[in-house]
């Protein structure tokens, strides 16, 4: 990667969180709604860019995993409790349904985590929609406050914003240093190839299964923070119809990709503003979009700029590999004994 | 003595396929084994039936003694048994130096310590040796889709030596390697065996490199073991010409 | 104990309509590793083939022979050959997410150019009750059973006894020998697709009636008929039929004999169940370990 590169990306890196700090101060309480909403789904597509993306896995139940995080958030801050702890519930829950979710469905073959998804994405609607105990059913829990932080308080739609963004921020940190470690490592090894890592030694099995109760975790944790987004939380949001947004933002962006879940979020959160003059016919659009996108590109638009750059790394591989060809050929063993191995 | 590998009376049907009917060999400690074989005598479902990504319909495949018999093969791996694969199999979006890295990150420490520790798992300072020893170090962070063919497979067989097994078993290792670099790549899995004690086994079609390579010989036909021997013998063994005849 | 017999006929005939849809999803997956998550709405949308046929003034025969026709060109060529000829070549995963987003354009498509209310479909089978056993019992379930259980044994016939359901099942099984023995491979997958279309048209005809056309049935439908498919066993067509017969008797009798509140769950429940204690489905064989 040539040094202009690099810096350009510093810039442009720096130039982004920088306006996703200052430019917000601009924007009105339906502009700050929207951007905070933004964080809270980023959260929960990385998450799933970790099940799906790295893992291959198809979940269909991240968005019953941002409901369990939601009613979480919503009994225990309407209890009394700070939302730090709905936070760590909330990801204890996820982290646990999820491991049991995926242990038997990925002792198979046959993507049978999808059906297993589906079917709990159905259950986990029917307990939040009937136990009306715990989660007041369809009527919902309303009044949720907005949390303290170190003494300050949230209430109002910017603070609430810096709260979400530095969530996202947190967040995105824990996954960038998941993924650089020797555990992302294997995840993109069995993503690309499960057969070769397995005589590796990699235990497909167990990284596949981690990424998924992780990656539902992530899920919770957007949850507990969708509760104080919105103030009010009932069963409607939390059914099939989020999971298969999230997949879609996941796919759209480029899954695999950490990046793709923030570009696949900012499209699904702002594309209904933007075809609104479209009114009802902007899902099929959407969703005619995504096929063709798909077609052409299965690893999304991030996968796209891959495929730009990849391009242009080879061609430079090539060269390179012509020059050293040269120096491959001549007969130096005696240099490289075996000394050097062991 | 118990012998590194050993296989007993292994059969694999497919359907109705017998693809391996009753095969039994022993591989000593220290050996270079060859298994030749026409095409489709059923070599390679062998190597998979030991290696544990195909379960065998009957047999016993043991390691140092130890039953690995319908093992996963990430298991089988993690007892020090290595292979190389026919088509190649790298993991072409991570570079070179990760690719080892990966092939090594598995064999140190525990899931936890993977988490937590180290970017390269400890396995940094042995992949830079093998990147070294076979030469390349140029391309250490280039990816490895972006490599020749011939240096995809060097780094196949850097993959199945970094994790510093005790047997490795090479799917026709010399496929589609031009004639200079199977000199260097005789030269290194010699090395690698006399000076690291690795036990090989590898399949070939390339008669002469296997012949000059090995120090024992099993030959296949039609999924059973055909003949067992010195490479002069075998080579002799009018049954085995036989077989080949035609191939 | 009166009730039981109505719920088993009432059960078994939804059940047999599951059937039909499973069997399509699963030889669609068999033949070409299409995991269709838009099948409930391929259930969903002949219907309304028919309906909009019938507003424009057609009679009800007309308008059933046109919407089947309809479903074989969009549903079975039109699927095969605008959205998983381009998508397989990218995988089984892309394939099965671009399904996705095909159901929710499908369900998009009739909210908006028909409605999103739900609107009622004519039967093809007599309405009624009559007498069995001394029992009243719904005319409406008997021959829908009828109907569903003729198309099954046709279906068994058809993929056992002739020359093309063999060449058909052979594709399925192994498409490389098949091949080779002179199969033609890639006309008998686009006939596993047209054969699927026929089926959700015809399961689309049963079942519509009963419970109304609205473009949002085809999430539970859907949902059953993987359930069915998995808890049958992936990898039979038998195990599809054997599959929807039992989700269709057990959600009728969740019905009647659990809370309206989790009736949905039971068939959940199974599906969990036979995951954890027999994956290969309840007439599948133990699979080989694929990694």
């Amino acid at each position: 990667m040539s040094a202009t590169f690099k810096w350009l990306r510093i810039v442009l890196g720096v130039a982004i969180v920088a306006a996703l700090i200052l430019v917000p101060m601009t924007l009105n309480r339906y502009g700050l709604y929207i951007l905070s909403q933004w964080c809270v789904m980023t959260i929960a597509a990385m998450g799933l860019n970790l099940t799906l993306g790295y893992a291959g896995q198809i979940s269909l139940a991240q968005g019953a995993f941002v409901g369990i995080g939601a009613y979480s958030g919503a009994i225990l801050v309407t209890s009394g409790y700070p939302l730090i702890l709905a936070l760590v519930v909330a990801i204890l829950l996820c982290f646990a349904i999820g491991w049991l979710l995926g242990y038997p469905a990925l002792r198979v073959q046959h993507h049978y985590l999808a059906f297993v998804t589906l079917a709990f994405s159905t259950l986990a609607f029917l307990l939040f929609r009937n136990e009306e105990w715990l989660t007041n059913g369809i009527y919902g829990i309303s009044n949720i406050t907005r949390p303290e932080i170190f003494g300050y308080r949230t209430n109002r739609p910017l603070p609430f914003y810096y709260v979400c963004l530095g969530s996202l921020a947190i967040v995105s940190l824990a996954v960038w240093w998941l993924i650089r470690s020797p555990w992302g490592r294997a995840f993109q090894a069995l993503r690309e190839n499960p057969v070769r890592a397995l005589s590796l030694g990699v235990d497909t099995r167990h990284y596949t299964l981690m990424a998924f109760a992780i990656g539902s975790a992530l899920g919770g944790i957007a949850g507990v923070l969708y509760a104080p987004l919105t103030q009010y939380v009932d069963p409607i949001p939390f059914g099939l119809t989020l999971s298969l947004d999230l997949l879609l933002m996941v796919i759209v962006g480029g899954a695999g990709f950490f990046f793709g879940p923030f570009v696949g979020a900012a499209i699904a959160v702002l594309l209904p503003e933007w075809l609104r003059f479209t009114e009802g016919y902007y899902l099929m659009l959407y969703a005619l979009a995504v096929i063709l996108l798909l077609i052409y590109s299965p690893t999304g638009i991030l996968g796209i700029a891959d495929r730009i750059l990849t391009e242009r790394r080879t061609k430079a591989a090539s060269a390179m590999r012509a020059a050293a060809q040269s120096k491959l050929e001549q007969p130096n063993l005696e240099q490289s004994k075996l000394e050097t191995v062991r | 003595m118990t012998p590194v590998l050993a296989v007993s009376d292994v059969h694999k049907s497919f359907g109705g396929i017998k693809a391996v009917d009753g095969v039994s060999f022993h591989v000593n400690e220290g050996e270079i084994l060859g298994l030749i074989g026409p095409n489709g005598c059923g070599k390679s479902t062998l190597f998979n039936c030991i290696l544990g990504q195909l379960v065998p319909s009957s047999g016993e495949v043991k390691v140092d003694g130890r039953i690995t018999t319908g093992m996963r093969p990430c298991d089988i791996n993690r007892l020090g048994v290595s292979r190389t694969f026919q088509l190649l199999q790298v993991f072409p979006k991570l570079s070179v130096r990760e690719n080892l890295i990966l092939a090594g990150q598995e064999h140190r420490g525990n899931m936890l310590s993977r988490l937590f520790g180290a970017s390269d798992a400890g396995v940094g300072a042995e992949a830079d040796k093998l990147i070294a020893f076979f030469k390349l170090d140029h391309l250490a962070h280039e990816q490895a889709g972006g490599l020749s063919y011939g240096q995809q497979k060097l780094l196949d067989a850097a993959m199945a030596f970094i994790a510093g097994p005790r047997l490795v078993l090479l799917d026709e290792p010399a496929g589609g390697v031009n004639l200079t670099m199977l000199g260097d790549l005789k030269d290194r899995l010699f090395a690698v065996n006399r000076e690291l004690g690795v036990t090989l086994v590898v399949i070939e079609h390339n008669m002469e490199f296997v012949m000059s390579l090995c120090s024992r010989v099993v030959v296949m036909a039609e999924g059973r073991v055909l003949a067992v021997g010195a490479p002069d013998e075998v080579r002799a063994n009018p049954a085995v010409i036989e077989a080949y005849l035609g191939h | 104990m009166s009730n039981l017999i109505d719920l088993l006929i009432a059960g078994l005939a939804t059940g047999a309509i599951y059937a039909l849809i499973a069997v399509g999803f699963t030889l669609l997956w068999q033949t070409s590793q299409t995991i269709n998550f838009a099948q409930g709405e391929f259930v969903m949308v002949p219907a309304f083939f028919m309906l909009a046929v019938m507003h424009a003034g057609a009679p009800f025969w007309l308008a059933v022979v046109v919407g089947l026709i309809a479903s074989l060109i969009l549903l079975g060529l039109g699927f095969k050959l605008l959205l998983v000829d381009p998508m397989l070549r990218h995988g089984v995963l892309p394939l099965a997410i671009a399904t996705m987003a095909l159901a929710v354009g499908m369900k998009e498509a009739v909210k908006q150019f028909f409605s999103a209310e739900a609107s009622p479909f004519p039967s093809i089978v007599p309405v009624g009750d009559i007498s069995v056993f001394g029992r009243l019992v719904s005319l409406q379930s008997v021959s829908v059973l009828l109907v569903a259980i003729l198309v099954v044994v046709a279906l068994t016939t058809l993929l056992s006894r002739t020359s093309i359901g063999h060449q058909m099942q052979a594709a399925a099984q192994n498409p490389t020998v098949a091949r080779i023995i002179g199969v033609p491979v890639e006309r008998m997958i686009m006939l596993t697709f047209l054969l699927n279309a026929l089926l959700v048209a015809i399961a689309s005809l049963l079942i519509t009636p009963i419970y109304l056309a609205k473009f949002s049935s085809g999430e539970v439908l859907g949902l059953s008929a993987f359930i069915a498919a998995i808890v049958g066993g992936f990898s039979q067509v038998r195990g599809a039929i054997v599959g929807g017969l039992l989700i269709g008797v057990l959600d009728n009798l969740a019905a009647a004999y659990v809370s309206s509140q989790y009736r949905a769950a039971v068939p959940l429940a199974l599906l969990i169940a036979i995951i954890l204690y027999r994956p290969q489905g309840l007439l599948g064989r133990a699979e080989e370990r694929t990694v």
